[in-house]
């Protein structure tokens, strides 16, 4: 497994090379926008990597919670499935709001039982945590150079740096305060209680996300304000450019979340073995220490 | 479901006759909103068209951040003299001790509202001029959003470093689309531009999806080890 390491480094760099140069010179230029427009080769990947990575915290964080007692554990799978199934289904029979298609819906809905028992088999028990750290960690990076990107491009094209009533600007922000606020909590409190507090501040995020969604979508009918133009308008070469842009930047992430996740496993057989090297410590000063704790510690 | 009540109730009234002897939490938020105000209306001189327009937003925000006041004295008192340690000993269900707390902080902050209202009126010469008895949902609604989620966050704060700090940085992001709802229902009702029928229905949905998840995760909390 180490050595794949390298490896994928090695093919990430060479992916998002490739994707620059894609980007910069074989993408069209934009009829109406000119060249400015090419940022989102770069903006809406990294919007996309965001939104997987914080969809991947937030159901680590339900498995974790759900893990933590027995009797939560089996109904958990059920609801689980539940719904998935059932958010498919309402997904195609309730009216939608335009410019949300139902097939996009279903396909967010049905990967929630996918993910969470994927998840729940690679990553048992104290892992899920590490891996709620890690994507968040990774997301709120993806989800800042989506909120800096997203102003530079807007300035030329829509005349003004930020459009507070636009619901993607909004709710993307709101989503960038909850998780930076989650990552505050892991920072603030003791390191035995942070994985419950977190996974459970990481559910109140996800639960708001919706309601972020509706409120704005609300809000913007009332004020009308410019928004990235609707419809799947775009040329067949743009897209492609755009797909291979997403394929080195999920590289990029899978890459940059393995060396967190590594990082954060060590930290904390460190943390463990320096509990357990005290523990041993004081231990000899009464009596003499057990073998295995001390050849624990040692190492 | 008895002792749920029993438990919530017995740990209502110790709540508000400690409040009622002590009258910290209703005194701090009271001076601090009329403070609010009062800078407010230093730092704005509107006509009265503008100032139906702003007032909305204005006495939201002065009764989040007094809010905030009451919550973190929630959650304080009980860490004195370990009662909180007893609590999570005690077979009482966790959710009674929430509901209770919950419960308070709304009485506590209903109270704040009735007693800012008349201020604001006399301060910003206030007169709806939509239905204005639909304040009165959304003011209701809109304090139950703030006070539920407050109270989980507080529980929440406590076993943090600096705990004083952490709770509006855990309860802002999370009470935006609240904050959104009683900003701009109250704003639709003082203009009389747009119904405020939405903003009601959005801020009911965000009362019963929250309530639930409190209601769902505050033992996960109070017993985190």
């Amino acid at each position: 497994m180490k050595r794949a390491f390298p490896i994928l480094a090695i093919v990430t760099a060479v992916l998002l090379a490739y994707a620059l140069y894609q980007a910069l010179v074989v993408a069209p230029t934009d009829a109406q926008q000119g060249d400015v427009y090419r940022i989102i080769y770069y903006h809406v990947p990294s919007a996309w990597t965001a939104f997987l990575l914080f969809f991947i915290n937030f159901i680590a964080s339900v498995r974790y919670l759900a893990d933590g007692k027995p009797s939560t554990r089996q109904a958990a799978k059920w609801i689980a499935v539940a719904v998935g199934v059932a958010g498919a289904v309402a997904a195609f029979v309730i009216p939608l709001p335009g410019g949300i298609r139902p097939s996009a819906i279903a396909t967010t809905v049905l990967a929630i039982p996918v993910f969470y028992f994927l998840l729940g088999k690679y990553f048992p028990g104290e892992k899920l945590d590490v891996l709620a750290v890690t994507t968040a960690e990774v997301g709120v990076v993806f989800c800042t150079i989506v909120l800096v990107t997203g102003p530079i491009w807007a300035r030329p094209v829509w005349g003004i740096w930020w459009a507070p009533g636009d619901i993607r600007l909004t709710s993307t922000l709101v989503l960038w305060l909850i998780y930076v606020s989650y990552l505050i909590l892991r920072r603030f409190s003791d390191s035995a209680q942070t994985q419950k507090l977190a996974a459970a501040l990481a559910v109140f995020g996800a639960l708001d996300v919706p309601l972020v969604y509706f409120s704005i979508w609300f809000f913007r009918t009332q004020h009308p304000q410019p928004v990235i133009g609707g419809g799947g308008s775009m040329d067949p070469k743009m897209l492609d450019v755009l797909m291979i842009s997403w394929t080195a930047f999920l590289f990029f992430a899978f890459l940059v979340c393995w060396s967190r996740y590594r990082l954060e496993i060590l930290r904390r057989e460190v943390e463990q073995a320096h509990a357990m090297q005290s523990l041993s410590g004081a231990d000899s000063s009464v009596s003499i220490s057990s073998p295995a704790v001390s050849t624990r510690g040692s190492q | 479901m008895n002792s749920l009540w029993s438990v919530t109730l017995a740990t209502l009234a110790k709540d508000i006759r400690l409040e009622w002897r002590s009258k910290d939490a209703l005194n701090s938020m009271l001076f601090f909103s009329l403070l609010v105000v009062v800078i407010f209306s230093f730092s704005f001189d509107p006509l009265a068209e503008e100032s139906r327009r702003i007032a909305g937003g204005l006495i939201w925000v002065a009764i989040l951040f007094a809010a905030v006041v009451a919550l973190n004295q929630t959650w304080a008192r009980e860490l004195r003299n370990q009662v909180l340690d007893a609590y999570r000993v005690s077979p009482a269900p966790a959710n009674a001790l929430f509901l209770a707390k919950a419960l308070g902080n709304f009485i506590f902050v209903s109270v704040l509202e009735a007693l800012m209202a008349p201020l604001f009126i006399v301060f910003y010469n206030l007169r709806a001029v939509g239905p204005a008895w639909q304040l009165i949902p959304i003011a209701l609604l809109g304090t139950w959003a703030l006070v539920v989620n407050g109270t989980f966050f507080a529980a929440m704060s406590i076993r943090t470093r600096s705990r004083e700090i952490m709770l509006p940085l855990l309860l802002f992001p999370v009470s935006i689309p609240a904050v959104i709802g009683m900003v701009a229902g109250t704003t639709a009702i003082l203009t009389g531009d747009d119904p405020a029928h939405f903003w009601i229905i959005l801020l009911l949905t965000y009362d019963v999806v929250f309530t639930t998840a409190c209601l769902a995760l505050f033992e996960t909390v109070l017993q985190a080890e």
